[in-house]
């Protein structure tokens, strides 16, 4: 975390601080910032590259018709749909059309765009993206890892085999798409009565109260040793006491200003107005066809 | 009395400042990839192991029709037989003989499998059973899941040996984890970046 690491404000006055600190970090001194903030540079731009392999296109709703096969229409019904879903399910349902697969296959470009897009909810992967090729002939059901047990590889193929791909064989990419999502939402719901029973979605260890306390707990162990070690370095118990309290007001102007620096920021979501996948992910589940 | 106290907690606010310092200069680094991609490892096993567990029902159901197609059938059980057991330990994956003793098996399996399901196109009643289309759409899911978790796997391991050999992370790797050896990645050859299509 060099980029970070710069930003804490180091204390680099040698003068005033014990000459451990400069004998023991020594990727700490000043004259290695610049090097570690180029390192993270190039770091950070092989990693976009890496991501940059295939273009994607924006998630702008849970409809991204980039190739243009639907009309309004069934647009505004897929729509609607996959947000009543969202809303009593918390599942992501989008359908894409692109105009290219560059070169690959739909498997593999359905799986990163699902990735790119983050699909369903981080702790839950609960996301789904049905995505038409009409150049390539392809369509596929990429199913989050959360939604695996349901919406199985089986299903997906039967919804595929015999929802979608009639209607898209005679052109009627709308059509097709609107029973398809009518299949996948039926699939993930059942009768509407019985959404709770039927949904099991898998999700991921939730942190629990113990991890939450662990900093906590390792800050107040870390002050106890140092006060125990600060009381005893005098000798005497009667001195000790007074002394005990120089050893937070050290720490306080030392560090004071060095934990701001971090911060945390995106972890997606859904805020606002905008539509945005929620950090689920996919391992492949779902289906194929062509037509 | 005063000297020493003070000795003392710059001595303390020293060491305190040395564990900071040891993970903000990437002490972390290498073992939490390492962890990385032996979790994306044993993600690879899981769904070839996944695989091997279709193949019974989808041989008994082949069988149901096409009993007289046993060489292919017999050739398949052996190959699952075979690729069954060769595991790879998540410590052995520095080792790229290991490696490539689970890939020519799983690729052993993938190539019996590719003859059977082709033989299965000559029985119109097996490709038109309802079980034997379940199956072949789990297979086909399989695969594609295998063919995500290796390249899981291979990009893991690419970022982690790129830490073993980079800076700032190759100061540790050169120092604390001297023990640790690259890892090796599948070969790409016989087509292995893309398991073989099961389609008919």
């Amino acid at each position: 975390m060099p980029l970070r690491h710069s930003k804490r404000g180091w204390p680099n006055n040698p003068e005033t601080e014990p000459a451990l600190f400069g004998r023991f970090t020594p990727c700490c001194n000043g004259a290695f910032v610049p090097g570690l903030l180029v390192a993270g540079a190039i770091v950070l731009w092989f990693a976009s590259f890496a991501l940059a392999a295939l273009d994607f296109p924006a998630l702008t709703g849970r409809v991204v018709d980039q190739a243009g096969v639907m009309n309004a229409t069934s647009r505004a019904n897929v729509d609607a749909k996959s947000k009543e879903l969202e809303e009593k399910s918390g599942i992501q349902l989008v359908v894409a059309t692109v105009k290219s697969l560059q070169g690959g296959d739909i498997e593999t470009y359905a799986n990163q765009l699902f990735r790119f897009w983050k699909l369903g909810e981080a702790k839950k992967n609960n996301g789904v993206l049905l995505l038409v090729a009409p150049t390539e002939h392809k369509v596929r059901i990429e199913v989050g890892y959360g939604l695996e047990g349901t919406l199985t590889d089986a299903l997906s193929s039967v919804i595929i085999s015999s929802a979608i791909v009639p209607r898209f064989k005679t052109g009627d990419f709308s059509g097709g798409i609107e029973r398809g999502v009518d299949g996948i939402i039926s699939v993930l719901s059942g009768d509407s009565a019985e959404w709770q029973r039927k949904v099991n979605v898998r999700t991921d260890e939730s942190s629990t109260d113990f991890d939450k306390l662990f900093p906590l707990l390792f800050f107040a162990v870390l002050f106890l040793v140092m006060w125990y070690l600060i009381r005893h370095a005098g000798g005497g118990p009667g001195a000790g006491g007074r002394r005990g309290g120089v050893g937070p007001i050290i720490l306080g102007s030392g560090w004071g200003g060095g934990f701001g620096g971090g911060g945390f920021s995106g972890g997606g979501g859904f805020d606002g107005g905008g539509f945005s996948g929620g950090g689920g992910s996919s391992g492949g589940g779902g289906a194929s066809g062509g037509w | 009395m005063n000297r020493i106290g003070l000795h003392r907690i710059g001595v303390v606010l020293a060491l305190v400042g040395i564990g900071l310092s040891l993970s903000a200069c990437g002490y972390n680094t290498i073992p939490t990839l390492e962890e990385t991609a032996k979790a994306r490892w044993s993600d690879v096993q899981n769904q070839y192991q996944r695989r091997a567990d279709l193949i019974p029902n989808l041989v008994a159901t082949v069988q149901g029709y096409a009993a007289q197609e046993k060489s292919v059938l017999t050739a398949v059980v052996e190959a699952r037989a075979k690729a069954t057991q060769v595991k790879v330990d998540a410590s052995q994956l520095t080792d790229p003989d290991k490696l490539k003793a689970f890939q020519d098996a799983q690729n052993q399996l993938s190539g019996a499998l590719g003859r059977l399901l082709a033989v299965s196109e000559n029985y119109p009643d097996l490709k038109s059973n309802a079980n034997f289309l379940a199956l072949q759409s789990q297979l086909e899911g399989t695969e594609n899941r295998i063919a995500v978790a290796r390249r899981d796997y291979i990009e893991a391991v690419r970022t982690y040996n790129t830490a073993l050999r980079t800076f700032p992370t190759v100061l540790w790797a050169k120092t604390a984890f001297s023990g640790n050896k690259p890892m090796a990645e599948f070969t790409a050859t016989e087509g292995a970046e893309k398991p073989p299509q099961v389609k008919f």
